[in-house]
């Protein structure tokens, strides 16, 4: 009995330690997410989202160029990277069995994992350099290729949830295979394909580093394709390490944004999602 | 039924040529398909072709050996020695993951098997925030949070019980090497746990149950049954968060001090592969410093090439394993 005593204090302490474990995660989030809101909000006004920034000390100063910065470099990104990743993900699922979707497949997962400072290498080589300047275009190229593989996996998994019935319905009638594919299949799994394409926005929206060198920053508006643009999260990095009190609570309000927007994005993509699931179920 | 038999014994025309077309939109729509799958193993090549060029310069001038193995970063002078890098990138990353790994562990068992019902679907939800932050953001909540942390708590704590250890000695700075891997540690949690999490619902339910009909403890059932089992695929997962922990970038060059030395202490400052490259790339000049900074890239790129496929392949085997021997 003793033993048995022993053996239930082990499991009670292996539980205690898992929930150790969700301690340890849950802390810092809540932390960031407090801090963010708490010392964010306080900056939070309309000029916040429409003003130039100005120099330190000087009130009233905005992120306006850098949300719409940020918008043109996802929008140049989304323009390449959407036809692509979706089309490779729709490929995976309908034509991925065999030895070329495998490799795709593989690759796709495996470039999913590389760095995104190595993108903006890539990226400078193919855009910096060749049009001798930082450029939106540069951004958004490096933003198309992270946005890519994580397309191609996740529009795969959603494409695949569509039930086989469906399809082979419609080529019991006689509808080509194309035409299955594009008028049956793809439109039965718009809702995921929304969600996948709102995932990889929200993704690249949050992405710093390859900007850093590919898109530069701007201090001004730009809406122009080949110039340097502002982007919300390089706004974040180099307010946050200047030696200003005055830049540190911009960094925390442009953070606040940043989330706002990211996490809008989130949220938008999984009630999409759930709605899809329970349309399958149905 | 002679009508139906009409219909489909006579094609007109008009039927052929649908039939012609559809053969041909069939042939362009699976066309059009394997180009799309194809773009992304030219995307993979186009990657490696475009480091291999850029960072040409640097291998030529500086060799493979003096590049990685010598310490002296001065791109005034035209020294370029990436060891301080490599070493802060490696530091930084383990201590990321002796740290997360348990916790993820510890986390996804309790998604899976341990935790009360009710709580699993909030602590699920967190997790999935965490994963969705942007490391700019972690990054500046480590450096206004918990780098203030580390230099007024941490470090003289762990200076009055284990200071005699060169590890923990030196300056109360709060940026280092320390910082960094404390930060990686938060934001690879959900890469890990989320992986750990799948390799666990491929357990075979009747290992588990088996183990419990035999009398087994929820504990006793899960280290004798369920983890040897899911062994392969835990060190997939963990293998998957160092990638992420190797190439993180804005978090780590806004805690870690950025200083291209190499020191024993946990809290003397550093540096690290992707903050070098952050940090200097937008204003380097000339082909080799352009190039050295290149070739680090394709060093970060190798590395999480092979750590990635290595993690992949170890997670499928677990999925795929069920005839798998259960060592």
């Amino acid at each position: 009995m003793t033993s048995l005593r022993r053996r239930r204090a082990v499991n009670g302490f292996w539980t205690a330690a898992c929930g150790l474990g969700v301690l340890a995660a849950v802390l810092p989030l809540a932390s960031l997410l407090w801090l963010v809101v708490s010392r964010g909000a306080s900056g939070l006004s309309w000029s916040f989202f429409v003003n130039l920034p100005t120099p330190v000390g000087e009130p009233g100063g905005g992120v306006g160029n850098a949300i719409a910065g940020t918008a043109l470099l996802v929008g140049i990104a989304s323009l390449v990277a959407l036809p692509v990743g979706v089309g490779a993900g729709v490929f995976l699922a309908e034509k991925g069995d065999g030895r070329l979707g495998e490799l795709v497949r593989f690759t796709s997962e495996v470039l999913s994992g590389v760095p995104s400072i190595v993108v903006g290498i890539v990226a400078y080589g193919l855009a910096v350099v060749p049009m001798r300047r930082f450029s939106a275009i540069a951004g958004g190229l490096a933003l198309a290729l992270l946005m890519v593989p994580t397309l191609a996996r996740t529009t795969e998994e959603f494409v695949r949830l569509v039930p086989g019935s469906l399809r082979e319905a419609s080529l019991a009638l006689g509808v080509p295979r194309w035409k299955t594919s594009v008028r049956v299949v793809l439109r039965t799994a718009l809702g995921g394909i929304v969600t996948a394409v709102l995932l990889a926005v929200s993704r690249a929206a949050g992405e710093t580093a390859p900007l850093l060198f590919t898109s530069l920053n701007n201090q001004y508006w730009n809406l122009r394709p080949d110039q340097p643009t502002a982007s919300l999260t390089v706004q974040i990095f180099n307010y946050a390490i200047s030696p200003y009190e005055d830049w540190h609570q911009k960094a925390w309000t442009a953070a606040l944004v940043l989330l706002m927007l990211v996490g809008g994005l989130n949220l938008l993509a999984r009630r999409l999602a759930r709605n899809r699931m329970m349309e399958g179920t149905r | 039924m002679p009508t139906r038999g009409d219909a489909i014994a006579v094609p007109a025309g008009g039927a052929l040529a649908r039939a012609r077309v559809s053969r041909l939109g069939d042939r362009a729509w699976a066309a059009a398909l394997v180009a799309f799958g194809g773009a992304v193993l030219v995307i993979a090549g186009l990657i490696l072709l475009e480091l291999g060029r850029e960072s040409l310069p640097a291998w030529q001038r500086l060799g493979v050996l003096r590049l990685l193995t010598s310490t002296d970063w001065d791109p005034v002078q035209d020294k370029f020695g990436a060891l301080p890098f490599i070493y802060g990138t490696l530091v930084t990353s383990a201590i990321a993951i002796a740290v997360a790994l348990p916790v993820s562990v510890g986390l996804a068992l309790f998604l899976s098997e341990m935790g009360p019902k009710r709580l699993r679907a909030p602590v699920a939800f967190s997790i999935e925030v965490l994963a969705a932050i942007p490391s700019v953001v972690f990054g500046l909540w480590g450096l206004f949070v918990m780098v203030p942390w580390i230099r007024d708590t941490l470090q003289p704590l762990l200076q009055k019980t284990l200071g005699f250890l060169p590890l923990f000695q030196g300056p109360r700075i709060g940026l280092g090497y320390l910082a960094a891997g404390l930060i990686l540690a938060v934001m690879i949690l959900p890469t890990i746990s989320s992986v750990t999490n799948e390799v666990l619902k491929t357990v075979p339910l009747s290992l588990k149950e088996g183990a419990l009909a035999l009398g087994a403890t929820r504990w006793e059932a899960i280290r004798m049954a369920v983890l040897p089992y899911a062994r392969p695929g835990i060190f997939g997962a963990a293998l998957l968060g160092l990638g992420r922990a190797l190439g993180e970038t804005m978090a780590v060059t806004m805690v870690i001090g950025n200083s291209p030395e190499i020191h024993a202490s946990l809290f003397a400052p550093g540096y690290s592969l992707p903050a070098v490259i952050a940090n200097e790339f937008a204003e380097a000049t000339g082909a080799v410093h352009l190039g050295a900074l290149a070739a680090l890239g394709m060093v970060l790129f190798g590395l999480t090439l092979m750590l990635n496929a290595l993690a992949r392949l170890l997670v499928r085997a677990v999925a795929h394993g069920p005839g798998r021997a259960v060592a």
